[in-house]
């Protein structure tokens, strides 16, 4: 027994991102004996987001923790465009609420980012194990004991926390999650491209530290269930596009991701943000959009599924919504895991305080609010007929030749009935009621 | 700007070892071949002279899109091993 003991902690965590981390955190400060494995070369290696952060739950579970974290821009300007073939049109929210401090949402990159939480987390009292690879979990009795790392390593701890991303081969493994379906993912390719921080605000019309968020559907997903990104960073845009893993099997003729980003990157909306730029690096992560239907258990004996691991991510065409929820469900698991310390009782019916707590929280309850949004968003009218239909009207609104313009209310009316004025987009418009 | 221009961009620690092991018998009778088109680093080709289903895992990004959309289990799927493969430095 003494044996098995060495070596052995309280708590191992698989996956130092921001759930994995944040877990971490909590669980550290409270003298909690944690060590959390990594397999990139530090934390954030692995790590991708588009990527903005909403603050307020943030703040909320992790207070003070965020004064001098490396973000990027403070975001000012939300804009959606609809994208037609050869038109867009772009409604933008400048609102002097993102100006009050402490800022609504900030631009980041994790590679800057997760590598300074990592520090935090160290300097709270948790071993950052980097370089490792967690490749299986120890299973005894049909509770999880600890993790495999390669041909002869293993952690044993009282509990597992997998927060080993959108994939979790570990919450697979413990036998929590079967496989992933394809239409509950999407794909999503960005680059980062260079450009200086007095270009990028002249062209977004910010102001120092200020950041544009800039979200676009329509046909530069040819008709798939997806859409472009693009936020402002310090010193370089994040640029990318994100497509239904689901919609692009199923899409004749086939198209490729990394092509479609090359072709929203030449529309003229694009270009001339991006001109003079330079790519410096370019990456891919799979998002889940399964919403709560693709949620995989939560907990079983001695383990516990935080973040993207668990699924966690919203997507509502509006805001796209992620890294809140890897914190907020990272720091419930520790919250959980804390309490069940105190009665030393890690079963599934103690830590079955976790999805109590999530269940409580915005977490559970947004994915359930939102739970059709995905049928919604499954509509290739969405992405083809709708934001053609609206820029078709916009430009005959705008267009003047040399023959009597017709009175604007007759062109909304005329366009927008031969347009809109149809069985499927009745029936488009009761489902947004859904959402 | 083509993908291998991209991916050579990109930071790679490369394992001899690859982390993604193809089923040929499983590959043989796919239809589909999902494979050849959803990987957003365009990593998966037919050996033109054998006709087996090839990776070059050492440019992968480990985004696992390829992982999900083979339906038919073709993939012995893992990550790089801990200290190899893509090391983003931006992300």
């Amino acid at each position: 027994m003494a044996e098995a003991d060495e070596g052995k902690v309280e708590v191992v965590i698989v996956g130092a991102g921001l759930a994995g981390l944040s877990a971490a955190y909590v669980l550290a400060q409270a003298g909690v004996d944690t060590v959390v494995v990594e397999r990139g070369d530090y934390p954030g290696a692995k790590n991708v987001t588009g990527g903005r952060v909403y603050m307020a739950p943030l703040r909320h579970y992790l207070p003070g923790l965020w004064d001098d974290a490396p973000f990027e821009r403070h975001v000012t300007r939300e804009t959606l465009t609809m994208m037609a073939e050869d038109a867009s049109t772009a409604i933008t929210l400048d609102s002097g609420r993102f100006r009050d401090e402490p800022y609504h949402s900030y631009t980041l990159l994790r590679g800057t980012f997760d590598r300074w939480f990592g520090d935090k987390v160290a300097e709270a009292g948790a071993f950052v194990l980097p370089k490792y690879r967690a490749d299986n979990v120890i299973m005894e009795d049909g509770r999880v004991v600890g993790i495999v790392m390669g041909e002869e390593d293993e952690i044993r701890a009282d509990v597992v926390v997998a927060a080993d991303g959108v994939l979790s081969l570990i919450a697979e493994k413990a036998g929590l999650r079967k496989a992933q379906e394809p239409g509950h993912y999407a794909v999503s390719a960005k680059e980062v491209i260079e450009l200086p921080a007095k270009s990028i605000e002249q062209r977004f019309n910010l102001g120092p530290d200020e950041g544009a968020a800039q979200l676009y559907f329509g046909a530069l997903t040819k008709g798939m269930l997806g859409g472009g990104f693009l936020y402002t960073n310090k010193e370089s845009i994040s640029l990318g596009i994100v497509v239904g893993i689901g919609s692009l099997l199923e899409k004749e003729p086939k198209l490729e991701v990394h092509e479609l980003l090359e072709d929203f990157k030449g529309r003229p909306e694009i270009r001339n943000l991006i001109a003079e730029g330079e790519t410096v690096e370019y990456s891919a992560h799979v998002i889940p959009e399964g919403g709560i239907r693709a949620v995989p258990r939560l907990y079983s004996d001695g383990i516990v599924v935080i973040g993207e691991a668990a699924g966690l991510g919203l997507n509502v065409l509006l805001t796209v919504r992620g890294m809140e929820f890897a914190v907020a469900s990272g720091v419930m698991a520790a919250e959980a895991i804390k309490e069940a310390r105190e009665r030393q009782d890690y079963s599934a019916s103690s830590l079955a305080r976790y999805q109590e707590l999530l269940a409580e929280s915005f977490v559970l309850k947004d994915l359930e609010t939102f739970r059709h949004v995905l049928d919604f968003m499954e509509n290739p009218r969405l992405f083809g007929y709708y934001p053609q239909a609206v820029c078709d009207i916009f430009t005959d609104l705008m267009w003047i030749d040399e023959k009597p313009k017709p009175k604007i209310s007759s062109t909304v009316i005329r366009k927008g009935l031969s347009k809109f004025g149809k069985w499927a987009t009745v029936r488009d418009a009761l489902r947004v009621l859904r959402i | 700007m083509n993908i291998e221009a991209k991916l050579g961009l990109d930071v790679f620690k490369i394992d001899e070892e690859p982390h993604i092991i193809i089923d040929q018998e499983i590959c043989k009778a796919c239809e589909e071949k999902y494979c050849l088109y959803v990987c957003p680093a365009k990593l998966y080709t037919v050996n033109r002279e054998t006709g087996d289903m090839e990776v070059e895992c050492s440019g992968c990004l480990e985004c696992g899109t390829c992982r999900i959309a083979c339906i038919h289990g073709a993939l012995d799927w893992n990550y790089a091993r801990g200290g190899f493969g893509i090391q983003y430095r931006f992300g």
